[in-house]
């Protein structure tokens, strides 16, 4: 058997894309890590007293502060001169990173701390019983966002993290999926090699809060990017340097449909509509991000003549 | 050992220098923010080593020295009232994961209305937070403390963060002739801290478990049982300080003619000095009064109160902070404090000195004069009642 630093036995959901996620990082970044989580599922399923997941120091303090700890983890580590012991790998929720957690994250990536901070996004509060965050998507159905007789769902789109990020000048951002472990792990290995803040934003799917088969959960994954609506990309230094091309993009629908959150659009006349805004946010990512692959873009402009 | 004229803020910041700290994270706010001022330029310098966190919110700040203690080193914050109550959610975290992390607080009201003075509300609005709390009386007291909270926090046997409290402004921004130490004798005294757990991947343990309803109380009592035993260490450490240093103002309790007093006065912070004067006024006037000065507010030091003022006839309390429609916050802890006696003072309680009301030793004066007057609720001392209609 192989030996993870984040060990079975956890509590997570079937087929739950944070705890593959959270395993992909820990294992990538190797045993010299001292990691950080905000409150959430990944700190629930992993530690309760008195087993624990982590094979490697690991410390939950509070929903909102996991940047500010582990900046101060990475000061002490200077400060005591062992900063060759250990890389600081610091982990949220999409609720804990850009809600929330989001000023904590700020002064986090301000002052520069050599820290990785991991965003694993499955795209609304889960531990708390699906409510939206600001990386919920447009329309979904949760519990604070509802899809009614006066609702779609989520009426806003998705804060732009990674842009946000950005800003701060962190040297080295990137969007992730578990869909792709090797793409993942790879950019966890670049980024620790990489001196100042840096910013990775993991899509993990939720069968439960995504109303997904859990046997779905990598096929699901894989649609969202295939669609466009989870653009795969690394920034470095501001620029965008690498993207994770689409041969030929997957209408959205493919991905909705394998998802409750998303079964009222298909259900509600006046849903078609609905579908088209989102495929239209899919269509704007692929321009923005240049998605297409060579061939994929010469079909479209072939189609289009 | 050097006595130096110096404001109160620099004579705290020189202390914590000595200290070494390695990581010091602190948030500007009135009247707090001379100190982390202080700390600044000494980093600048180059004279303390140390990583000086510039966060971005007293909660940032509050977290960074979380994440630095369990790293193991000695970390070091400071803040007042609403950076304190923003921090609030971190303090319980800290105390929770046991860490000793020192904290000044500059004691100042709390909004709405913002008001900047001095009034204990801030930290006694947090006592429930598992800290060790203690209160200075005057500059000397004040830094003082920062070197025995060090050793206290990181004593084997408590590993508990302590809050260092002062009255801002009051202490904070006055001048006084302070005694430091040398750098020699700090290092006698307070060696590097040695943490028996911390973060490293040598040894890769959890910290911040998540407990259920089978353990959680067990946790929680094992807080409540290491910050009663730290009552212990915080009289040894000021025994041992007075040892070294010829200085004592007191460990969990002070008092001042107090053995035939049939009036004692209780209360906190820099008031006891004016409580001092007052006292020698009527003393020789012929009046029995004495003080007991609370120094040590949690572990809240129940039997060295009902030791101190068992001949008391009455006990007057002054209180900096109160819980609206209950009272005053020491008053009701020393009211508790007798209960189940057969023999307990009259204890009558009053909020004095809120957001900077002045208090001089007139007010202590009329205190002891309108006793009688004061019934079973606790008596707001110089209201104007002008204002209030
Ligand atoms: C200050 C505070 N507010 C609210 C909560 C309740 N809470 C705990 S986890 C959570 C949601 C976590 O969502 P996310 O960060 O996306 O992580 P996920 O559970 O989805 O992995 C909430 C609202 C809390 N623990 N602390
Ligand atoms: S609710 Fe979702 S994120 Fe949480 S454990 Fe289950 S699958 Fe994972
Ligand atoms: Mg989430």
């Amino acid at each position: 058997m192989e030996k993870h630093l984040f060990l079975a036995g956890h509590t997570a959901c079937y087929g739950c894309g944070e705890a593959l996620g959270a395993r992909l990082v820990v294992d990538a970044a190797g045993p010299n890590i001292i990691t950080t989580d905000a409150t959430g599922c990944l700190e629930v399923f992993s530690s309760r007293w008195p087993q624990s997941a982590w094979a490697v120091p690991f410390i939950h303090s509070l929903f909102e502060n996991s940047a500010a700890v582990a900046s101060g983890i990475e000061v002490a580590l200077r400060a005591m001169g062992r900063q060759e012991e250990a890389k600081v790998i610091a982990q949220g929720g999409d609720g804990g990173t850009a809600d929330i957690g989001l000023q904590c994250l700020s002064g986090m990536l301000e002052r520069g701390h050599d820290v990785l901070y991991v965003c694993y996004d499955n795209e609304a509060y889960m531990n708390t019983g699906v409510q939206r965050s600001g990386l919920t998507p447009y329309d979904s159905d949760t519990r604070t966002s509802p899809f009614g007789r006066a609702s779609w769902g989520n009426r806003y789109r998705k804060k732009d993290m990674p842009a946000i990020a950005a800003a701060h000048g962190a040297p080295y951002i990137a969007t992730a999926s578990v869909a792709y472990p090797k793409d993942l792990q790879a950019k966890v290995k670049k980024a620790l090699n990489i001196v100042g803040p840096k910013y990775l934003q993991v899509h993990v799917p939720c069968p439960l809060g995504w109303k997904s088969d859990p046997a779905l959960t990598i096929k699901v994954a894989k649609l969202a990017v295939e669609t466009g609506l989870y653009p795969i990309f690394e920034m470095e230094n501001g620029v965008v340097t690498k993207v994770r091309k689409i041969s030929s993009p997957k209408p959205v629908t493919e991905y909705l449909k394998l998802q409750g959150r998303f079964a009222h659009l298909f259900k509600k006349s006046g849903g078609e509509e609905e579908i088209k805004k989102i495929q239209q946010i899919a269509d704007e990512n692929i321009r923005k991000y240049g998605l297409l692959s060579e061939t994929a873009a010469a079909k479209v402009s072939a189609e289009k003549e | 050992m050097v006595r130096t004229f110096m404001e109160g803020s620099k004579a705290v910041a020189e202390v914590i220098k000595l200290c070494r700290p390695n990581v010091i994270a602190a948030y500007p706010i009135t009247p707090q923010t001379h100190i982390s001022e202080e700390l600044a330029q000494m980093v600048a310098n180059g004279e303390l080593k140390a990583e000086y966190v510039t966060v971005e919110s007293e909660f940032a700040a509050a977290s960074v020295v979380l994440g630095a203690s369990a790293t193991g080193a000695r970390t070091y914050t400071a803040t007042s009232s609403q950076g304190l109550l923003l921090m609030t959610e971190v303090l319980f975290s800290i105390s929770g994961m046991r860490l000793p992390v020192v904290m000044t607080c500059a004691n100042r009201a709390v909004s709405s209305p913002i008001n900047i003075w001095n009034d204990q509300q801030d930290s006694i609005s947090v006592r429930d937070a598992g800290w060790i709390q203690l209160y200075a009386e005057d500059i000397q007291e004040a830094s003082d403390l920062q070197i025995q909270a060090f050793r206290i926090a990181e004593h084997p046997e408590v590993i508990l963060p302590v809050m260092a409290c002062m009255d801002g402004f009051i202490l904070t921004h006055a001048y006084e002739p302070v005694d430091l130490i040398e750098q020699e004798e700090a290092d006698a005294f307070l060696p590097p801290y040695q943490p028996q757990y911390y973060l490293t991947p040598k040894n890769p343990i959890t910290f911040g478990a998540m407990l259920g309803p089978e353990s959680y109380m067990e946790s929680r009592c094992q807080l409540d049982r290491a910050l009663r035993g730290s009552a212990k260490i915080i009289e040894e450490v000021a025994q041992e300080f007075k040892k070294r240093f010829g200085r004592f103002q007191g460990a969990l309790i002070d008092t001042y003619f107090i053995e035939d007093a049939e009036i004692v006065l209780v209360a906190m912070g820099s008031v006891i000095s004016t409580i001092k004067e007052a006292i020698d006024l009527l003393r020789a006037e012929g009046t029995k009064v004495g003080l007991l000065k609370v120094r040590c507010f949690r572990p809240f030091p129940r039997e060295a109160i009902n030791r101190a003022l068992v001949g008391a006839k009455e006990v007057l309390v002054l209180d900096r902070a109160f819980s609206p429609s209950s009272g005053g916050v020491l008053t009701t802890e020393v009211r508790a404090a007798f209960q189940g006696m057969e023999r307990a003072p009259e204890i009558k309680g009053h909020i004095v000195g809120l957001g900077g009301r002045e208090m001089n030793i007139e007010t202590i004066l009329n205190i002891v004069k309108d006793r009688r007057a004061v019934g079973r609720e606790d008596r707001f001392v110089d209201l104007k009642e002008a204002l209030l209609s």
